[in-house]
């Protein structure tokens, strides 16, 4: 039973970040999403020691505080200083990242966070933290409602934006011309990562959610040129990882995150691998009728 | 006040080779970094940091000991594959560079993050304070790692000395480096292996979080405050070195306090404040002197309404009040009133009563401008041959921007024209 929740909690984070990692990965914004998910350390520390709880929706609100501050300082730097785009993410995440160590070592007495655990998560916690239902027969653990929530939430808003993501993503300047508002499009789908990079953060850690928002949509991409397949793909392998992910981490006895990243990126190898051969043969079979 | 002496009194044994290998780190990585600055590659160290936790774990599984020379070659190694896997994907697939980037870097971490549980696990007893690698533990520093530190910063300079002119062509214009003959692949792989040693060394101190800061802010800052490449390495260097010491001087007051976060924190204030404050560079000069020009361009404006209204409609006498001048011009009300302000400061328009005069040196300045705006004119309708209604626009911008030696060309070359292409007449000051 513990092992079903753990799967399907991170099977469930996996695929709502392989929805928003698709589009993510269209934009050319990968990095973006490291930023994020770094920069919200200081936030959910602050609202931490504010607060004294481990109340989610106050951490929510301290973490999107964080995240939209570094997404803004990217901008101050990128467009009004002029400072070169990738200097721009990287000093901006590695300031607020460091200013959150600051912190924690600072309040280790009021803040009861573990480092590790913001790297690396807390999945093999999930069974032990539970909800009941209709007088205690029916129970689920909290992070698989939260989880199953976000990737409910995170399916329904692919589906009714479809077509706007898609014309966002893959040309904006088109998308601009025909009188779409970019920007809102932009900032809309930057606070739905946001959101799921904050929920998610205490399941998988900070570096692990990057890992799931790029390495899943990048091996569906080698393998098709279409959206809807590219999504779909995305999707399968990201349960997958999750899935055989676990099974790994029991057999090595390791970190069931740290596991779930290392399958997928073995899915991305032989992606590669594959779509390697495929491009040679096709160049082959160019050559021989050419 | 007692500790800051006794920190910089350096006896204390632990206080020197701490904080003397920090700076020697924090140095190297700033020199390696400037290059990476400048090919746009930042975030390629920020993936290899990460990527050199799993040769550290493959390392300590095969060998069982914590030997940083042991643990530095798998470093070197996944670090080593992780650039190659980066430039792979990015040349052979249809993925971004970004992409790769991300991929690369979360993978080689999740990989890493695995061993390491797995290590952690397994209990051998021998393992605690390999997770020193991915937060940094610059105190933890002894006088072998010292001197590997100090080897290394030393061979990073002999190759940065040794190799400079190559690696300028090549941060700046891989193409024309490429075209010049330069052997380009045997450069990059070099800039490679010193950037992977850099960071291997480097994570000791930072951690693996925080490496990207090491490489880059310091470059950053740098750049706010030059566009020479010597300054700007010298720069750098100077700026690794000043956080790193103050860094270790945190953390010997405020033994709690991690060395890494306050050498980033340090680099990142320093960056920052070079960012908005550099002189030419920095976002405030820059700032100021858009205003300059733009209040240049509005006295200037004004003093042409001025000597139209004055000198052509022969309202001279009577001299103007602000709300002929304002008709004449659109120009938002405050802006307006302000640039008045400038120019009766210069001495270009004299108060009389409630109107308002040009002075002999305003109509001097006057003068100049129309005739810039009309010789323009007459260059762009006799030489380029542009219609007559075409003109003005253009000439409305070159007026601001022609200087004295351009007029005098200008000049010889229409043969000191009388009259524009509109028939108004060209003034000449004399």
């Amino acid at each position: 039973m513990e092992a079903i929740f753990i799967i399907l909690t991170g099977a469930l984070v996996a695929m709502t970040c392989a929805l928003l990692g698709s589009f993510l990965l269209l934009r050319k914004m990968a990095m973006l999403g490291d930023a994020i998910s770094h920069a919200v350390l200081p936030g959910i520390v602050l609202a931490f020691m504010i607060s004294g709880s481990r109340d989610n929706f106050i951490m929510l609100i301290g973490a999107s505080l964080a995240g939209l501050l570094v997404t803004l300082l990217i901008e101050l730097l990128h467009k009004k200083i002029h400072l070169q785009e990738d200097a721009s993410i990287g000093i901006s995440f590695t300031w607020l990242f460091a200013i959150g160590v600051i912190l924690i070592s600072a309040y280790t007495e009021q803040v009861d966070l573990d480092q590790d655990c913001v790297l690396y998560g807390e999945i093999a916690y999930v069974p032990f933290d539970l909800i009941y239902f209709s007088g205690g027969e029916l129970f689920f653990p909290r992070a698989t409602i939260i989880s199953g929530l976000l990737f409910l939430l995170t399916l329904g808003f692919v589906l009714v934006a479809y077509k706007g993501l898609k014309i966002t993503s893959f040309n904006s300047d088109y998308a601009k011309s025909l009188g779409i508002s970019t920007l809102a499009w932009h900032l809309v789908f930057m606070s739905m990562v946001s959101i799921t990079t904050v929920l998610s953060f205490e399941i998988v850690g900070a570096i692990l959610i990057v890992a799931l928002l790029v390495v899943p949509p990048a091996t569906a991409y080698l393998l098709t040129k279409r959206l809807k397949q590219m999504l779909v793909l995305a999707l399968i392998f990201a349960a997958l990882s999750a899935i055989g992910g676990y099974y790994l981490a029991v057999l090595l006895d390791a970190s069931i995150a740290g596991a779930m990243v290392s399958l997928a990126g073995f899915f991305f190898l032989l992606a590669l691998i594959f779509s390697r051969i495929r491009s040679r043969s096709l160049k082959v079979d160019a050559h021989l009728k050419g | 006040m007692n500790d800051v002496w006794a920190f910089f009194s350096f006896s204390d044994p632990t206080v020197r080779i701490v904080s003397l290998g920090t700076v020697f780190l924090a140095m190297s990585a700033s020199v390696v970094g400037t290059f990476a600055f400048l090919r746009k590659r930042a975030l390629v160290g920020d993936a290899i940091a990460h990527a050199i936790l799993p040769g550290i774990a493959i390392a300590f599984m095969l060998s069982g000991t914590k030997n940083p020379i042991v643990l530095m070659m798998g470093a070197l190694i996944s670090g080593w594959l992780a650039t190659w896997a980066m430039e792979y994907i990015t040349e052979k697939t249809k993925l971004s560079n970004d992409t790769a980037v991300a991929l690369v870097l979360s993978v080689f971490f999740g990989i890493g993050i695995m061993l390491l549980t797995h290590i952690q696990h397994s209990g051998s007893g021998n393992q605690s304070g390999l997770d020193q690698y991915l937060f940094g533990k610059a105190a933890g520093m002894t006088e072998q790692d010292l001197w590997t530190y100090s080897v290394v910063a030393l061979l990073l300079l002999i190759v940065v000395i040794s190799l400079y002119k190559e690696l300028k062509v090549y941060s700046f214009n891989p193409d024309f480096a490429a075209v010049s003959g330069l052997p380009v692949k045997a450069i990059r792989r070099i800039l490679n292996l010193v950037t992977v040693l850099a960071i291997a060394i480097g994570i000791q101190s930072v951690g693996v979080v925080l490496m990207a800061a090491l490489l880059i802010t310091p470059a950053a800052a740098a750049r706010a405050w030059t566009s020479s490449l010597k300054i700007m390495l010298f720069l750098a260097a100077l700026i690794g070195g000043i956080s790193g010491l103050s860094g270790s001087l945190i953390s010997y007051l405020s033994p709690a306090m991690p060395t890494g976060p306050w050498i980033v924190m340090t680099l990142s204030i320093i960056t920052l404040l070079s960012l908005f404050f550099a002189p030419q560079r920095g976002a405030l000069s820059r700032l100021l002197k858009q205003r300059r020009h733009s209040q240049k361009i509005l006295n200037e404006n004004l003093l042409k309404v001025f000597y139209k209204l004055s000198v052509e409609r022969k309202l001279e006498e009577a001299g103007l009040n602000v709300g002929e001048l304002q008709a004449e011009r659109a120009i938002n009300k405050s802006d307006f009133a302000a640039a008045i302000k400038r120019l009766k400061r210069k001495n270009w328009l004299l108060a009389e009563g409630e109107k308002l005069k040009l002075s002999s040196i305003g109509l001097v300045e006057a003068k100049r401008v129309v005739r810039l705006h009309r010789l323009w004119e007459m260059y762009l309708s006799q030489r380029l041959n542009l219609k007559e209604d075409h003109i003005h626009p253009n000439a409305e911008s070159m007026e601001h921007i022609i200087s004295p030696e351009l007029e005098a060309l200008l000049l010889k070359e229409l043969d000191f024209p009388t009259q524009d292409p509109h028939n108004s007449p060209i003034p000449y000051s004399n």
